[in-house]
């Protein structure tokens, strides 16, 4: 890892005294060393404009108190477009520097983006650890597709290989940290996000949630091991052994609301799950985002759709607000020619005027200012000859 | 609460009697307030100052007294944030090795939401208002502000949202979301009970008070400024006050749609921001931030033109660099708009839009910076008068710079992805709230008290307050910042590390001692009423100044100045002063004011019944005190005596009182 030498002599002294761990300027993994030396070269140049205001604030008023007479006094000075111009560039100067670091900085450390060293240049690169995180209440799941085995509260990743979190969460926001891997990302529910990271040095290190996230947040707390191939493989096959199986109607059960969770282990998950999760449509009825999309995309299901909410409804917490009614589904989806058929026998009623339950299973086609325009009526375009029927 | 949720009744709604707080913490605060409530009532009845407070203060238009009420407000106010923050920090010290603490994640969760919607809404926000609303007219030389019922009525509505926050902490709870109750957690599917609730319409309601209140004195600074007056002779803190009411107008109405949103969302069911049927709560992350980073420079530009005041003030010199300090306050004010994404640069932005937002937001430290430095070197050839408004004056220079360096470390994303939540970005913003607006206020405070009553404030127990202050600061702030470093985050309510557990006593210790500086403040404020008779200012300019709230006496007689004054020069007393320019002493003219009215209090008082009626479901009350509100609204139009005369011959009497005071003094 690369550590320069100036760094470390320059944090050492903190670090000896408190005897703490600080996470943050001492990190074991390349992507938070990197996002650490940004913050003390920041630090370093602003403080060559800090110091010395700090010092003249001091100076100044030291020198021009009320007392001194030696002191130039000159009440009606007030401008200098030298100095005026020291004063604006001077800030103008550091920012321009600090910008253009900003700029490269934020993009190479992207979370997005995949390591372009995550072992160090020399080292073989093997592909991305994937690992999918979702975010419970208040508990952490990790899925690892590859491995086929799913843990809650506990995390281990071999050291110098990239790690490819996805991340999302069942309910509310949260943000997934592990302060001595790489920064931090929110895990937002229906939505994913992604974050690359890798620890380059062996140890259980802290993980948690440092979005707040409701009455259990503070014992979202898990252990993100770092540790060698072999021993990456034991916490697998430890997972294996568990014999627990993660489907569906487990996933539920999990998700309900619990504190400070031990971690626990299983061997199997239903490949699905992740994917499920995200759709909000884990539990059985659901219709998922994606396939709504999907039928979006063909140009939606029309005012069925539009009423259609049962399917979509997923918050289904403690509260409902107070005017609200229960959520509905329409019945019946009938295909074109079915719909066609069906009118055929019975025509149309040309004056359904009759707007009152518009929530409702089987709803008249609403006419008046709901209605399609006239030329798309389905009257007029009845099949000519209704003979199979 | 969440599992036994009340079926509203129609009389009270969800009004039950589990819903009053059985938690011994809660019930102690509550006798003590009861207490000390009874108490106050049963003294002013003894000494009958009920009619004098209603007639005088509360239906009062004038804006001197608005001012101090808002000043009132918001020093009650800020000892029930305080409090909070005592709790905080007493919790976190505590919640060690196993130890939960004293506070369950209930009560604790309302307490860090509680402590940053009040400090915010309810103490900041009424110093900044109530400073502008004192100083802004005098600066001007103007009688009143443009809208004097208006005035009156924005701080009462700003009072009825700090009646409905403390409320909720006897009845029902408040919100278990953090101060900007970003949802899904706040949605009604994860927060089903008042607390929420409490928390919209206890803004909604002061923010009405807080638009209308920005305005007002927009419209005052654009329209009543005295002749002579162009917009480049104006004092500095008129300046910054118009830029801070432009930012008010411009920006709490997209705070007010917001939570109008997210009503809907909560009584309504509709889907702006849930998780289902396309609602999406990235939106509202967006839209409190468009509305919250122009809310930081409302709060911090005012006080950076007490600052301006009281540095040229008390060096007995001219303001360095007045036309940058204008050009750098406006630069802010349009540049606040440009960076709100700087507060979630971790919600998944790409790079490009990260970086842009990272380097709008360091582009601001540089009117900033422009700004320390003419402050610098508005000092340097001065002759530099330490009394209490310079001392909190260098405070800040010292304490603010940091703070303003660890927020352009924080826009740097790739540096916020490690520090962002952690209590390193807690340390920054206390850093330059405290360090920028509370000391500002301070500095304020000190400055303009002797103008407001007449006498000078005590100086000892105001080095006292001053020195716990600042010590304090840095004792209960620096420890954060080494914690950030380590990677703890906020809103922790239990801790597994023992080793952080130095750094929590330390803060708390810190916090302690801001303690003594409040109460210092007291004592101070009290020995200073008591020896009111020896530090009588006759003069109306006890530091020197150099603005025209100066030419006045003090306290200001009601219509502020007998004679409309003529401004020749940036620093108007200044220059009058060296020109030996005297007030007439004859040809008073009759002078035209405006009535005091109690519409004011009866609109506020409906509108947080109103808002009480919403939180608790009581559908009837609300439908009710809504009507009321609009019926009075429309009522107090055809009140069309809103006017009277001060007589010519009533102003010579004050004039010439104060003629003989003033000669008989020399």
């Amino acid at each position: 890892m690369r550590k320069p030498l100036a760094i470390q002599m320059l944090l050492a002294p903190i670090l000896l005294l408190s005897g703490c761990k600080f996470d943050v300027l001492a990190p074991a993994g390349d992507v938070a060393a990197q996002q650490r030396d940004l913050l003390l070269i920041s630090t370093g140049l602003m403080l060559l404009i800090i110091v010395p205001v700090m010092g003249l604030t001091l100076f100044f008023a030291w020198k021009y108190r009320e007392g001194n007479d030696k002191a130039r006094y000159a009440p009606e000075w007030g401008h200098s477009t030298k100095l005026e111009l020291v004063i604006w560039s001077a800030p103008l100067l550091i920012v321009i520097c600090l910008g253009a670091l900003t700029w490269v900085g934020t993009h190479l450390l992207d979370p997005y983006r995949p390591l372009s060293r995550p072992a160090g240049s020399t080292a073989v690169q093997e592909p991305p650890l994937r690992v999918e995180v979702v975010a419970l209440d208040w508990k952490w799941l990790f899925i690892y597709p590859d491995q086929g085995v799913a843990a809650v509260n506990d995390l281990a990743v071999p050291v110098n290989r990239q790690v490819e979190f996805t991340l999302t969460s069942a309910n509310v926001m949260n943000a997934f940290y592990i302060p001595a891997m790489a920064g931090m990302i929110y895990a937002m529910p229906a939505m994913e996000t992604k974050l690359h990271g890798v620890f380059n040095v062996k140890g259980d290190f802290q993980g948690l949630s440092s979005h707040y996230s409701g009455a259990g947040f503070s014992g979202m707390r898990f252990k993100a091991h770092a540790v060698d191939g072999p021993d990456f493989d034991a916490w697998i096959a430890r997972a294996k052994a568990s014999g627990q199986t993660l489907d569906r109607a487990r996933y539920l059960t999990l998700a309900a609301p619990s504190q400070n969770e031990k971690p626990a282990f299983f061997a199997s998950v239903e490949p699905d799950l992740y994917d499920r999760v995200v759709n909000l449509c884990v539990a059985e009825g659901k219709m998922c985002m994606s396939e709504m999309a999907a039928l979006d995309a063909k140009g939606g299901t029309g005012l069925a759709g539009a009423y259609n909410i049962a399917a979509l409804t997923y918050d289904r917490g403690p509260g409902v607000a107070a005017w609200q009614g229960a959520p509905f589904m329409v019945a019946q989806i009938c295909s074109p020619a079915e719909a066609a058929r069906k009118f055929a026998r019975a025509p149309l009623p040309s004056t359904a005027a009759d707007m009152s339950p518009l929530m409702g299973h089987g709803l008249a086609k609403p006419t008046g200012w709901l209605s399609l325009p006239p030329k798309l009526s389905i009257a007029q375009t009845r099949p000519a000859a209704p003979s199979d029927l | 609460m969440a599992n036994d949720l009340p079926v509203p009744s129609f009389l009270l709604g969800r009004l039950t009697w589990e819903a009053i707080p059985k938690e011994p913490i809660v019930l102690a605060t509550f006798a003590v307030v009861a207490v000390g409530g009874l108490a106050v009532v049963a003294l002013l009845t003894r000494f009958r100052l009920w009619g004098y407070l209603w007639r005088e203060w509360f239906t009062s238009v004038d804006h001197k007294k608005i001012g101090i009420m808002y000043m009132v407000l918001g020093l009650i106010m800020l000892v029930r944030g305080f409090a909070d923050a005592i709790m905080m920090r007493l919790q976190q010290m505590m919640a060690f090795g196993g130890s939960e603490g004293y506070l369950t994640a209930h009560h604790y969760d309302q307490v860090f939401t509680a402590h940053g919607v009040i400090m915010i809404f309810f103490v900041a926000m009424p110093f900044v208002t109530g400073l502008m609303n004192y100083v802004v007219p005098l600066q001007i030389g103007a009688r009143d502000v443009s809208f004097p019922f208006l005035n009156n009525f924005s701080f009462w509505m700003t009072v009825g949202g700090a009646v409905i926050v403390m409320a909720s902490l006897f009845l029902g709870e408040f919100a278990q979301t953090g101060w900007l109750s970003f949802p899904p957690l706040s949605g009604i599917a994860y927060s089903p009970y008042v607390g929420v609730d409490y928390y919209i319409w206890g803004l909604q309601v002061a923010g009405v008070g807080t638009t209308l209140s920005g305005i007002n004195l927009m419209v005052t600074i654009i329209k009543m400024r005295a002749p002579g007056m162009t917009l480049m002779k104006m004092p500095v803190f008129v300046w910054t006050a118009l830029c801070t009411n432009i930012l008010i107008v411009a920006s709490f109405p997209v705070l007010t749609m917001t939570l109008i949103l997210l009503t809907l969302d909560r009584y309504l069911g509709t889907n702006f921001f849930t998780n289902d049927l396309g609602g999406n709560p990235m939106m509202y992350v967006n839209l409190i931030w468009i509305w919250g980073h122009p809310e930081v420079y409302i709060l911090i530009l005012p006080l950076f033109g007490v600052y301006s005041e009281v540095t040229a003030t008390f060096s007995g010199k001219r303001l360095f660099g007045y036309t940058s300090m204008v050009y750098a306050t406006v630069c802010i004010t349009v540049l606040s708009y440009l960076v709100w994404l700087h507060h979630f640069f971790t919600m998944g932005s790409g790079a490009s839009v990260n970086s842009f937002f990272g380097i709008t937001t360091m582009i601001i430290s540089i009117p900033t910076g422009a700004k320390i430095f003419n402050w610098l070197f508005t000092i340097y050839r001065g002759r530099l008068r330490f009394e209490l408004p310079i001392m909190w004056t260098i405070a800040f220079m010292l304490t603010f710079t940091v703070g303003g360096m660890t927020g352009v470390l924080l826009a740097v994303p790739p540096a916020d992805f490690v520090l962002h939540n952690s209590l390193f970005l807690i340390a920054h913003f206390h850093n330059v709230i405290i360090g920028g607006v509370l000391f500002g206020v301070f500095a304020a405070i000190s400055y303009w008290w002797p103008k407001a009553f007449g006498f000078t404030l005590n100086k000892f127990w105001g080095l006292v307050s001053f020195w716990f202050w600042v010590v304090g600061f840095w004792c209960a702030f620096m420890p954060l910042y080494v914690l950030g470093l380590m990677g703890v985050t906020r809103r922790m309510r239990v801790f597994d590390d023992p080793s952080l557990q130095i750094w929590f006593i330390i803060a708390a210790l810190g916090a302690g001692l801001i303690a003594c500086g409040i109460a210092a403040f007291f004592v101070q404020i009290a020995v200073s009423i008591r020896d009111r008779a020896k530090t009588r200012d006759l003069s109306g300019d006890p530091w020197n100044g150099r603005t025209l709230e100066w030419a006045t006496s003090s306290p200001p007689a009601d219509y502020n100045f007998a004679f409309t004054p003529v401004v020749h020069d940036l620093d108007a007393w200044w220059q009058m002063k060296a020109a030996g320019a005297t007030q007439p002493q004859t040809g008073y003219l009759p002078i035209h004011m405006p009535k005091n009215t109690s519409s004011g209090v009866v609109l506020a008082g409906l509108a947080t019944v109103f808002g009480m009626a919403m939180v608790w479901y009581i559908w009837w009350l609300a439908a009710l005190s809504f009507l009321a509100l609009v019926g009075t609204a429309i009522a107090h139009t055809f009140i069309y005596h809103r006017d009277f005369r001060i007589e010519a011959a009533k102003v010579a009497q004050v004039e010439t009182a104060r003629q003989n005071a003033l000669t008989g003094a020399a």
